[in-house]
């Protein structure tokens, strides 16, 4: 599938824009487009969308043998995909110019600039050490793809947890997921990138390029700096002759946008993170908006309402008086409290065994009772005056009994009493 | 495939004989069936034709329809041009009003053309002219100095060239300006300053998805605020 060419009209129209000031979707000159950070459910997943470009990073790990000249340092593997679903410039399998140069700057962005400590990726040393991959995946494109992709890149590697490892003597230990919480990369600092496009022999110059202005620039500069004003690699490319004051005035707008764009992603790490600790829900599914149409919508039913009233006081008036309220809470240790004395089992025993157990449980009452100021210091208490199903409702470690409390546990009990005989009959 | 339906004729006009009914776009005949093959919302319009109203921005070309072009290549007696579909249309040079094999039109690649399809179909390569059946230009043509070209959903552009288009009537209630509308999603806008050229592009990107409401709101404030 071939890309649409630019006409004439539209290269005219935008060079003659651009001299006046004024772009396409109305942003100033040092704008950027907005940018949406978001997090996958695994560790080291990250969408960025610039606008309308739309990028995904992926980190993952793996225990390798480290190189012969450093045998103490882990590796880190860039891969940037240009996916056809991006543009139908893109075709699958086919190694275009773009890529390699995207491939090429993401990786002195990133590992030239030492931002990620590869000594700690190191387990056993010249023998076993971790491997860190970033996929990148380029989803859909308009414009400035080493921006998206070097805040995508950095984000999912902030964002990413490696396998805990421990060590004992000559064994080597890695702990799952579920064994151990999984740790996060040791990372100095974060490179962004900022590219800045020129016009008319380097007179005009646009910061965040979309893509139609990137068809008609002249040359585009790229700078990757960190929040604490350290440049990490520049490059320019398309044979641009760029003036002295024209660089150093780019690296100062640089250095603003890189700290803006540095907060933007601590903020959504921040998120993520409170979103994991607290169990809300995270993840690339959650970030979506709720754009429910039908979802619990139902048709309008109709219902009969003609004889509503009477039918309402009927039942009303058949029902029976509501149970009294109980008691406040019993105190019979403490840390524990009873409220009120429980309902009768109702699971279908027959009426004899009912009457005589009411009996049982009467004598058993008066007894406790007695029983109650003997035990005193008992430490173990058996309630037994309960129609719960257990056999034995037993308190541990009862100090002393009141004998407040003892009154109102007979008054409850009394209470209970006529309850049942009421229900007796 | 979608949905099956029929027509149910309602008993008071069980009297009159069946007509013949017109499939418009995004329905499909299948024996006595009528199959949709499209999403969106049925239509009708008395007496007899039916159609799908859908959202699609690729374009299908399809003959007699009118659209802009961008000219890819220009190879012996032919120009390539590319009108957004799958293939790129042929636009022979004797299509132009007044060419003649000595008098070569002036065209350069890279130029917008508005023309007509005269053979559109999916086993043959499309072929464009920009001259009508009687040989005069009518419109058609190489065009486009000064203007701003770019896309939006064929549905939009439907509803623009519609008879009694409202989205047309609100534009031009707000300043002058020029505008081609081609039936493959390609408008081309040009008004005095380069402000109001950009205005009335990106209104019309925007105004896509927007009820009649909410549109004439937004023209209100943007002409409020643009005076």
């Amino acid at each position: 599938m071939r890309d649409t060419p630019l006409s004439n009209c539209e290269r005219d129209f935008l060079l003659k824009a651009i001299q006046e000031k004024k772009r396409l979707d109305g942003r100033q000159t040092y704008d950027y487009r907005s940018i949406k950070i978001s997090f996958g459910t695994d560790y080291g997943c990250c969408f960025v969308d610039l606008g309308k470009t739309r990028i995904m990073a992926q980190v993952s790990c793996e225990l390798i043998t480290p190189k012969e000249n450093r045998p103490n340092e882990g590796l880190i593997f860039f891969n940037i995909e240009l996916s056809p679903m991006a543009s139908p410039a893109f075709e699958m399998g086919r190694q275009s110019e773009l890529l390699v140069k995207l491939n090429r700057q993401l990786e002195r962005c990133l590992r030239n600039s030492k931002c990620i400590d590869t000594e700690s990726l190191c387990v056993v040393s010249g023998e076993k050490v971790w491997q860190i991959r970033v996929d990148v995946h380029l989803l859909n494109h308009d414009g400035n793809l080493m921006d998206a992709a070097s805040i995508a890149a950095i984000a999912a590697l902030c964002h990413f947890r490696r396998p805990d490892v421990g060590i004992q003597g000559e064994e080597v230990t890695v702990y799952s997921t579920e064994e151990r919480d999984p740790i996060p990369l040791s990372i100095y600092h974060m490179p962004i990138c900022v590219s800045f496009s020129f016009f008319q022999q380097g007179t005009y110059l646009l910061v965040d390029p979309c893509e139609r202005e990137e068809r008609v620039m002249d040359g585009l500069l790229m700078i990757a700096m960190n929040k604490h004003r350290e440049i990490c690699s520049i490059q320019s490319s398309g044979g641009i002759m760029l003036l002295k004051d024209q660089v150093l005035r780019c690296s100062k707008i640089a250095s603003v946008k890189v700290s803006e764009i540095t907060e933007l992603i601590n903020k959504a790490l921040e998120n993520d993170k409170k979103a994991r600790k607290t169990g809300g829900k995270f993840g690339f599914a959650e970030s979506l908006p709720q754009e429910r149409i039908t979802a619990l919508k139902t048709d309008v039913s109709h219902v009969e309402m003609s004889d509503v009233k009477e039918k309402a006081n009927e039942i009303v008036q058949r029902a029976e008086v509501p149970p009294q309220t109980v008691p406040s809470p019993v105190l019979t240790a403490p840390g524990t409290g009873q409220v009120g004395e429980g309902l009768e089992n109702s699971w279908g025993l027959k009426e004899e065994e009912e009457e005589e157990e009411e009996d049982e449980t009467v004598e058993l009452k008066m007894e406790l009772e007695e029983g109650h100021e003997e035990k005193g210091r008992g430490d173990v208490v058996v309630i037994s005056d309960s129609d719960s199903e257990e056999e034995d409702v037993v308190i541990l470690n009862q100090v002393t009994t009141k004998e407040k409390a003892s009154s109102s546990n007979q008054q409850g009990a009394v209470a209970s009493k006529q309850q049942q005989k009421k229900k007796g009959q | 495939m979608g949905d099956v339906f029929s027509f149910q004729m309602p008993e008071s006009i069980t009297d009159s004989k069946p007509e013949k009914v017109v499939c418009g776009p995004g329905l499909r005949r299948n024996g006595d069936e009528v199959l949709v093959c499209k999403s969106g919302i049925l239509r009708h319009k008395q007496p007899n034709l039916y159609w799908i109203d859908s959202q699609q921005r690729r374009y299908v070309p399809g003959k007699g329809e009118s659209v802009i072009g961008i000219i890819t290549a220009k190879s012996g007696d032919i120009f390539k041009v590319d009108v957004g579909g799958s293939e790129q249309a042929s636009l022979s040079y004797l299509a132009f009003e007044g060419a003649t094999k000595r008098n070569r039109p002036n065209v350069q690649v890279g130029d917008l053309v508005y023309s007509q399809f005269i053979i559109a179909n999916k086993d043959m390569e499309p072929e464009l002219v920009c001259i009508d059946s009687c040989g005069r230009a009518n419109g058609m043509g190489v065009f486009g100095a000064g203007g701003l070209l770019f896309k939006v959903s064929l549905g939009l552009v439907r509803r623009l060239l519609a008879p009694q288009s409202e989205i047309a009537k609100d534009l031009e209630k707000m300043f002058p300006f020029e505008i081609v509308v081609g039936m493959n999603g390609r408008v081309w806008v040009k008004s005095k300053t380069i402000q109001q050229t950009l205005i009335v592009a990106n209104l019309l990107e925007s105004c896509e998805n927007m009820t009649a409401q909410q549109r004439q709101t937004l023209f209100r404030r943007v002409a409020d605020g643009s005076i």
